[in-house]
């Protein structure tokens, strides 16, 4: 194919050219790279948020690419401000029949905030997804399970918005409204079912709660029944001694153990994963357990976790009667329940913060509703 | 590549095969306890001898590779079953898989064979096996009449590994202290210990085992890269330039007299490297049998010990910057 002088003069004259042409290709490239980086920016590049004192590494890192997209939820949220009424309006309770909750609200106001529910909790189904394919006058019945659990998530929000402020408005008025877990869907994303223990056969006891890729887990080798053992069993999830000489022993009932360390550093792992936050976001990482040593989100945090214990145990497994079976768990049929996730979904702050709750009065108290 | 130096390889540049080298064999029967076959590799030759056996197996050998593989197989027949015998999960999920010690209430009892009881059996057969194999460092290094370096060298890993299993679960009075048998669950442990101890990061033997295992790498990086760098000089032969010191050695000591003002020499740097090795398990091993024994909480023993400093300035975003400025939603 070459010509034959050429292959003649290329045998007489041997030359390494491999060895320099890696050697030139590797630097021009190494080069190459570091041009096209100072002339168009790093491009994972990250941005950090101190979290304590300098000088012990305390801080969350986050992409500036991340942070430069909003949650897509923020622009989904529909509100409509409220009718403030005049006085002597008709009230909900009286125009229509079973009106157990929201009763107290005008006509106007009443209909608004059943739209917006539609819109954030069932948008293609619209009102038949609770009040089923009926007429207007029928819709006092309450033959649909979606419509009874409706009507208990209604005051499950407004008991959030009135006892767990400190929780809710921890960084000014934000708030929940169904929008905060729903976001569009009948079902919210992330909540949780018990599966533990996890695996087939061949383990018992402390061998049987673990070890396997759950979501439960967040795909670590951690238990796979944190979330249940204390965000629905109250279980105790400090593990520190609290001086430097303890006289214990792991079997001593009531002694925490390594083992109990694995599972509250699962349900660590799941509040950090949720949150999209690290372990220092609230603690300093060398002494976990100190409260002199801690963020005022670990506050906020404390009272998030009381807040879930009581919507799992006071509002969502009360409920699992009346779900159709196939809302059930996998396992054991339990009702769904809900944890930080369920209402964070890897923010800080649902919806980073957007405020909610501003245009809904309605679902910020179990009382008559006060307009502003 | 004529272009780079030979000796700047990772690889060893000189192999030697031939007739198979089968050692001393001065009672006439060793060559019965030996395996028949030795054999050569290149692609062995690349790192190191390019002979491969004959291997001597010897009761101990024996034992050590019998039970050895039994307390494997108790293993990983025990993570399949997890998975209920299915092979595709069990590659799936083999990095999360475990053999757990046994759940805390059983103490120093034998507990339900799914709780642990499996456990105990396997780390009784690697217990013997690793012994079994201690002892033929022992019993290889008498046959060659050699000094018995390996020997305690392996004992100090011994010793961290018995701390382990054994001699802390004792003190704690349960098995359950033991370390998990899984790739990523024995992780978990380390972190839950470290955690449950109020950060391992305070105990001191911690920090000197770190001490010695980042100084083992530092010298073992150092003597490798010396003795390469003097090799055109012959000072691969470093045993011969102990007793009788050539230009390689007086090279290789001048350089770090110029780069440091001290050098260890041809002997000394062999026992500085076998010190920094075994010293990291030593005092790993006795950091480990402290924890929950007699210290509870590292950080508070820190505290009262003065060396766990404080930090001025506030706890929490809020004091030095927003959450709104950082997620560019600022007003």
């Amino acid at each position: 194919m070459l010509p034959k002088w050429f292959n003649v003069w290329n045998r007489e004259n041997p030359a390494d050219i491999y060895g320099p042409a890696i050697l030139v290709g590797g630097l021009g490239g190494a080069v190459f790279v570091a041009i096209a980086i100072i002339s168009f920016g790093q491009p994972f590049a990250t941005d950090s948020l101190q979290t304590g004192p300098r000088g012990n590494g305390m801080s969350v890192t986050e992409f500036k690419s991340d942070l430069a997209k909003p949650d897509p939820g923020i622009e989904a949220y529909y509100q409509e401000e409220p009718y403030v009424p005049e006085g002597g309006e008709a009230l909900a309770k009286d125009i229509y029949e079973n009106v157990q909750v929201l009763g107290d609200l005008t006509e106007d106001n009443f209909n608004r905030v059943m739209l917006a529910i539609t819109d954030w909790v069932s948008p293609d189904e619209g009102c038949a997804y609770c009040h089923g394919e009926v007429d207007l006058e029928e819709y006092g019945n309450d033959d649909l399970y979606t419509k009874v659990v409706a009507r208990n998530m209604i005051q499950m929000t407004q008991s959030i918005n009135e006892n767990w402020d400190g929780h809710v408005n921890a960084n000014g008025e934000v708030g929940v409204t169904c929008y905060t877990c729903h976001r569009g869907q009948h079902v919210p994303s992330d909540i949780w079912f018990k599966i533990a223990p996890v695996h087939a056969r061949a383990a018992e006891g402390w061998s049987a709660v673990q070890n396997r890729v759950t979501v439960q887990s967040q795909y670590t080798s951690l238990p796979s029944d944190a979330l249940e053992t204390y965000l629905l069993d109250y279980g105790r999830i400090g593990v520190h001694d609290l001086e430097a000489h303890v006289a214990e022993y792991p079997y001593e009932e009531g002694v925490a153990t390594w083992q109990d360390t694995e599972r509250t550093f699962s349900l660590m792992n799941y509040i950090s994963n949720s949150l999209g936050v690290n372990c220092v976001f609230c603690h300093n990482s060398r002494a976990f357990y100190d409260p002199e040593q801690v963020t005022p989100q670990w506050s906020t945090e404390m009272l998030g976790i009381s807040m879930v214990q009581e919507l799992n145990n006071d509002w969502l497994v009360p409920l699992k009667d009346v779900y159709p079976p196939e809302r059930l768990g996998p396992v054991y049929a339990d009702a769904p329940k809900a944890a930080c996730k369920t209402c964070h979904k890897g923010y800080q702050q649902p919806l980073q913060g957007l405020n909610v709750i501003g245009n809904y009065p309605e679902l910020a108290t179990t009382e008559a509703p006060v307009y502003e | 590549m004529a272009w780079t130096p030979e000796y700047q390889n990772i690889f060893t540049q000189v192999q030697v095969q031939g007739p198979p080298e089968w050692g001393m064999d001065e009672s006439g029967n060793a060559i019965n306890e030996r395996g028949q076959k030795a054999s050569f590799s290149t692609l062995v030759g690349w790192l190191g001898n390019a002979q491969l056996g004959p291997v001597y197996l010897g009761w101990t050998g024996l034992i050590s590779f019998l039970t050895g593989t039994i307390a494997l197989n108790i293993i990983g027949f025990n993570m399949l079953a997890q998975v209920d015998w299915s092979i595709p999960e069990f590659i799936r999920q083999l990095f999360w898989l475990a053999l757990e010690p046994p759940s805390p209430e059983y103490g120093l009892t034998f507990p339900p064979l799914y709780d642990g009881g499996w456990y105990i059996i396997a780390s009784f057969f690697l217990l013997i096996s690793v012994m079994a194999w201690w002892a033929r460092t022992w019993f290889l290094a008498e046959e060659h009449k050699m000094g018995k370096h390996i020997f305690w060298a392996f004992g100090a890993a011994i010793w961290l590994f018995l701390v382990l299993g054994l001699f802390r679960p004792i003190l704690m009075g349960s098995w359950s202290e033991a370390v998990p048998y899984g790739i990523f669950p024995h992780l978990d442990w380390t972190t839950a210990f470290s955690i449950r101890y109020g950060n391992l990061y305070y105990n001191p033997f911690h920090a000197l085992s770190i001490v010695f295992l980042y100084g083992s790498v530092l010298l073992f990086a150092m003597h490798g890269a010396t003795i390469l760098a003097v090799t055109r000089y012959g000072g691969d032969r470093e045993l011969e330039q102990i007793v009788d010191r050539g230009t390689a050695s007086e090279r290789a000591a001048l350089f770090w007299r110029w780069t440091m003002g001290f050098n260890a020499t041809m002997e000394g740097i062999h026992r500085w490297a076998w010190w920094f090795a075994v010293l990291t398990p030593i005092t790993g091993g006795i950091g480990i049998l402290l924890t929950g024994t007699v210290v509870d909480n590292w950080f508070i023993w820190a505290q009262e010990h003065y060396f766990a400093p404080m930090y001025d300035g506030s706890y929490g975003y809020e004091a030095y910057g927003s959450y709104e400025a950082f997620i560019g939603q600022e007003n």
